[in-house]
């Protein structure tokens, strides 16, 4: 295998302080901000800056900043593992790369069919965004996934794409399929506007009750163990013992099982919903139609 | 007034105790779904990875109600009470 060149080493090095630096920032900006705080504190978002605004004040809080921090970390991973694409005696990474690549086209395949097959990079983004962004969590930060703003636009996107793929057939089609039954149109039309926001509820409420489940055992464990330890004498009687690790047992489920679960769910429900909602066969069915009526029409001519 | 905001954030607790009644149905829900799952892998494991994965997802959408009512008793504990107080204080001025 032939040696790394200077100049691949630099740009590797370059990548890689992409992926580390905003997780070095957002740690930087936490410690800056926090307010000093004692006992139980469940707050929401920092709120960094604020503009204002006519209906509501503009603001900047720690639950966008930290997502657009993940974001360019995970740009940076993604330069990382594509760096130096060969054909052969491939690099560690490209494996990697290749790995992750495969499986995101199988799961788009297998759940949403042939005809979304370019959906892959979309679904592989929100997956890896929704897990990063709640595996923030390990290193301390502020999850924007538990924040309900970040994952209401998520789901919006996923909407507006459900939204199109129904009106493919044309607007006339989409209103047919609201009133099929005439009865039951605000039914449906109640239906459609759910799909988002259960989305969007699914995913905050499985991270934020996490972490409010977490602090209260926190402040549990810190009581218990006054109770228990608060006889010994001086600096021991103050100390916490019961809160080393057992909190940590609580964080394997909560931040990382329910994390990369959710964003699993969140983006097979959008596999779901987009191909579910899309009559491919009356696309089809209504594209051949086009065609037959253009080769009849060159035919007359 | 004291009485007023007593009486104000004990109803906010007590409301969001009761909205999570609603946690006992994905229980029982999710349970059911667990079991069918577990029993459908004894009888054929070969099938095991795309029963599991749809057995996630249907406990997904199971849970939608108790995270609403998740939210709800959220939104009555931390938002709710402060509102009320607000709204109160307006009043009596």
């Amino acid at each position: 295998m032939s040696k790394k060149s200077v100049r691949f080493k630099v740009v590797d090095l370059i990548y890689i302080c992409m992926m580390i630096l905003p997780a070095v920032i957002g740690i930087v900006l936490k410690i800056l901000t926090t307010p000093k705080t004692e006992g139980i504190s469940i707050t929401g978002a920092q709120i960094y800056l604020s503009y204002p605004f006519p209906v509501q004040d503009l603001v900047i809080t720690s639950a966008q900043v930290n997502s657009w921090l993940v974001m360019i970390s995970i740009t940076g991973l993604c330069l990382y593992l594509t760096h130096g694409l060969k054909t052969r005696d491939i690099l560690k990474r490209q494996h990697f790369a290749e790995w992750i690549v495969e499986k995101v086209n199988g799961l788009v395949g297998q759940s949403m069919g042939e005809y979304f097959k370019g959906y892959a990079p979309f679904i592989a983004a929100i997956i890896g965004l929704s897990a990063f962004s709640s595996l923030i969590t390990l290193i301390g930060l502020y999850p924007p996934t538990s924040d309900l703003n970040i994952v209401a636009g998520w789901a919006i996107i996923t909407f507006v794409l459900i939204t199109y793929y129904k009106m493919k057939c044309g607007p006339l089609y989409y209103i047919k399929s609201l009133t099929s039954p005439v009865l039951l149109t605000p039914l449906n039309v109640i239906g459609e506007i759910a799909t988002p926001v259960s989305m969007a509820f699914r995913h905050y409420g499985n991270v934020l009750s996490g972490t409010v489940i977490s602090v209260l055992v926190a402040a549990g464990l810190q009581g218990l163990s006054n109770i228990v330890f608060g006889n010994l004498p001086g600096f021991l009687g103050e100390f916490p013992f019961l809160q080393i690790g057992i909190p940590a047992v609580l964080s394997v489920y909560f931040d990382i099982f329910s994390g990369c679960l959710q964003a699993y769910i969140f983006a097979m429900l959008t596999m779901m919903y987009v191909s579910d909602g899309f009559p491919l066969e009356e696309y089809m069915k209504k594209k051949s139609l086009k065609r037959k009526s253009k080769n009849s029409a060159m035919e007359v001519n | 007034m004291e009485l007023a905001i007593g009486i104000i954030l004990g109803a906010c607790a007590l409301g969001a105790g009761t909205a999570m009644i609603a946690g006992i149905g994905p229980g029982i829900g999710e349970g059911n779904a667990v079991a069918k799952a577990c029993e459908a892998i004894g009888r054929q494991p070969e099938c095991k990875s795309e029963v599991t994965s749809t057995m996630l997802m249907g406990c997904a959408i199971a849970e939608t109600t108790g995270l609403y009512a998740l939210v709800v008793a959220i939104l009555l504990i931390f938002v709710a009470p402060e509102m009320f107080v607000e709204i109160l204080k307006n009043a009596v001025k």
